[in-house]
């Protein structure tokens, strides 16, 4: 009997694309604490380095040029990205990554259609037809997300006449052109209209959804990336590249869920519901008679520093004011006089996903101080001051409270049941939802009108000179 | 691709899906913007198949662009592995950076 086993390099290819998928699924494992992550995605980048070297031995490529040029310039470009981005521009470096993701798909599936000549199977242009679909709205759509939260264009939700008709006609219009394609003849004219129509189908998605919707684009984009690459992977005869790419569409199809959720709302109402379209100060309540108390300051400090139990609360304001150092310095000095400081942080503050943590240890916040919504909200009511930067509408009791409000469903951080609550806020201005919050008017409640930045530094000075 | 192929390969992306719902669920939300960058390279996965075809010159279809003599193929392919390889470098390097940054408490 003979037992010798001829392994060819092809073979050895797949079995080194195994131990690549492995090592991603490692890599994601090890994410399930702070702890290990760093190893986690150590261990996914040596699984793509070993994927890359291995694909340079198929006996497909023959020249090298074009691949040293494009990993070059592809690895300036992506390092350079990757190590200048300030912490509070994450969401649109994001953004912009899944989008390159998905051209690259799109583009390989491209070539592909010339490379089919004058054997097409229907099978091929099936797939590359999704691919192109699924990689170039992820493109187009990414971009519109990333100028949206670079704020190059407006933030608000862009709506214009018969706005769902005509995303649905681009949208029959692509699927009767990829049928053409896959029945019919595989012109080249016809395909280049599909790619132009996936190109503003992106665009026509995303310009109608308003920039604190950014996390369920984010993470659907994101979901849309591995969706793409796992298409090209049917499309390749690849098991990595279907392996990789589900693993990404299933991570992104998880966070967008969990977005969704932490608004009450469906995903097709933050696609398509025109969310934060106008300015309309519609409201549950009516605060037009109550009383708004100001403070200063001086009051914040000395509230602060006598304190036992404090808790930050922060939203995309503090984002924008990049004042997560202040923060952190001030609960130095108060830990110092020994009073208990907590984050609660809410799943949709923010601009994508985690956002705040992410800030929050940048500025040297330990993670095991910095809570979720189910694990702090019991806490508020023996909390004795809560400090709110730059976050609305996850804090309006009126979404708890009020059955009439637009809010009302949403899960929100129970500010409002601790003792005193400080909202450091430039001014009455309603948050994203266009809703005013009937926290600015409870008893319990301070407004401080300032920019979270400089709001911040006079209560550390003061605590500094008249408090320690 | 025969249809026990096509099979094949459905087996493994339904197996893959299940197994990326089973780790994800398990990622803490202080995670959630790393495991974002971090899946977001992953994605870029796609770039072995623009290695493929960047370094293919087989092809034939040429179209003349100023004067010059252009195969699209090869062009694409350099595009999307430009694209992807940007995904790849800057998506680990940033997860990474932020990675670092998260602190135990003493």
């Amino acid at each position: 009997m003979n037992l010798s086993i001829n392994i060819t390099i092809s073979d050895a290819i797949q079995i080194s694309y195994l131990i690549a998928a492995i090592a991603f699924m490692l890599g994601i494992k090890y994410l399930s604490s702070p702890a290990t992550a760093r190893k986690g995605n150590l261990f996914a980048s040596s699984g793509m380095l070993l994927a890359i070297i291995t694909t340079l031995f198929n006996e497909k490529i023959i020249s090298y040029e074009l691949i040293i040029i494009g990993v070059i310039a592809g690895s300036l470009i992506g390092v350079v990205l990757a190590k200048k981005v300030q912490m509070t521009a994450m969401p649109q470096l994001v953004a912009i990554f899944n989008g390159f993701g998905g051209a690259a798909s799109a583009l390989i599936a491209s070539a592909e259609f010339i490379n089919l000549n004058n054997t097409p199977d229907r099978f091929s242009i099936l797939m590359i037809s999704l691919s192109v679909l699924i990689g170039f709205v992820t493109f187009s759509g990414s971009i519109i997300a990333f100028l949206k939260l670079q704020e190059l264009i407006s933030g608000r939700a862009i709506v214009y006449p018969l706005q769902k008709t005509i995303t649905a006609i681009c949208f029959v219009i692509i699927i009767t052109l990829s049928l053409y394609l896959i029945f019919s003849t595989t012109s080249p004219v016809v395909f280049i209209g599909l790619l132009s129509l996936c190109l503003i189908l992106g665009i026509l998605l995303v310009i109608p959804i308003g920039g604190a919707d950014m996390p369920v684009v984010v993470s659907l984009l994101n979901s849309y990336s591995g969706l793409a690459a796992a298409v090209t992977g049917f499309l390749l005869n690849n098991l990595l590249l279907v392996i990789a790419g589900s693993l990404v569409g299933a991570a992104g199809l998880i966070l967008t869920t969990i977005m969704t959720k932490a608004m009450n709302r469906s995903l097709m109402n933050v696609i398509f519901g025109n969310f934060g379209a106008v300015d309309n100060s519609t409201s549950g309540s009516d605060n037009s008679d109550k009383i708004v108390r100001s403070t200063s300051f001086e009051e914040v400090a000395i509230l602060l520093a006598y304190a036992d139990r404090v808790i930050f609360v922060p939203g995309y304001g503090l984002a924008v004011a990049q004042a997560q150092h202040q923060v952190r310095e001030l609960a130095d000095l108060l830990e110092s006089k020994g009073v208990d400081i907590r984050y609660a942080i809410h799943p949709v503050a923010g601009r994508m996903p985690g956002h705040m943590n992410v800030l929050l240890a940048e500025a040297n916040i330990a993670y095991d101080k910095l809570y979720d919504l189910e694990s702090i909200n019991d806490s508020f009511s023996n909390t004795d001051v809560s400090v709110v930067i730059g976050a609305n509408d996850v804090i309006n009791p009126a979404a708890r409270d009020t059955p009439s409000s637009p809010l009302f469903g949403m899960p929100i951080l129970n500010v409002d049941k601790s003792r005193n609550v400080v909202v450091l806020k430039r001014s009455m201005s309603p948050g994203f939802a266009g809703v005013d919050n009937d926290l600015f008017y409870m008893e319990n409640t301070m407004m401080f009108f300032r920019d979270a930045k400089d709001g911040l530094n006079e209560i550390i000075t003061e605590v500094k000179d008249n408090l320690l | 691709m025969n249809e026990i192929e096509l099979i094949f390969i459905l087996y493994v992306f339904v197996l893959a899906i299940f197994v990326g719902f089973e780790l994800i669920t398990k990622v803490p939300p202080t995670l959630h913007t790393p495991l974002m960058s971090g899946a977001n390279a992953i994605s870029g996965i796609t770039i072995i198949g623009a290695l493929i075809v960047a370094g293919q010159s087989n092809s034939d279809v040429t179209i003349s662009l100023f004067g010059l003599s252009v195969n699209i193929v090869a062009i694409l392919g350099l595009f999307a592995l430009i694209f992807a390889t940007i995904n790849v470098t800057g998506g680990f390097a940033v997860t990474d950076r932020m990675l670092q940054m998260f602190k135990k408490g003493k």
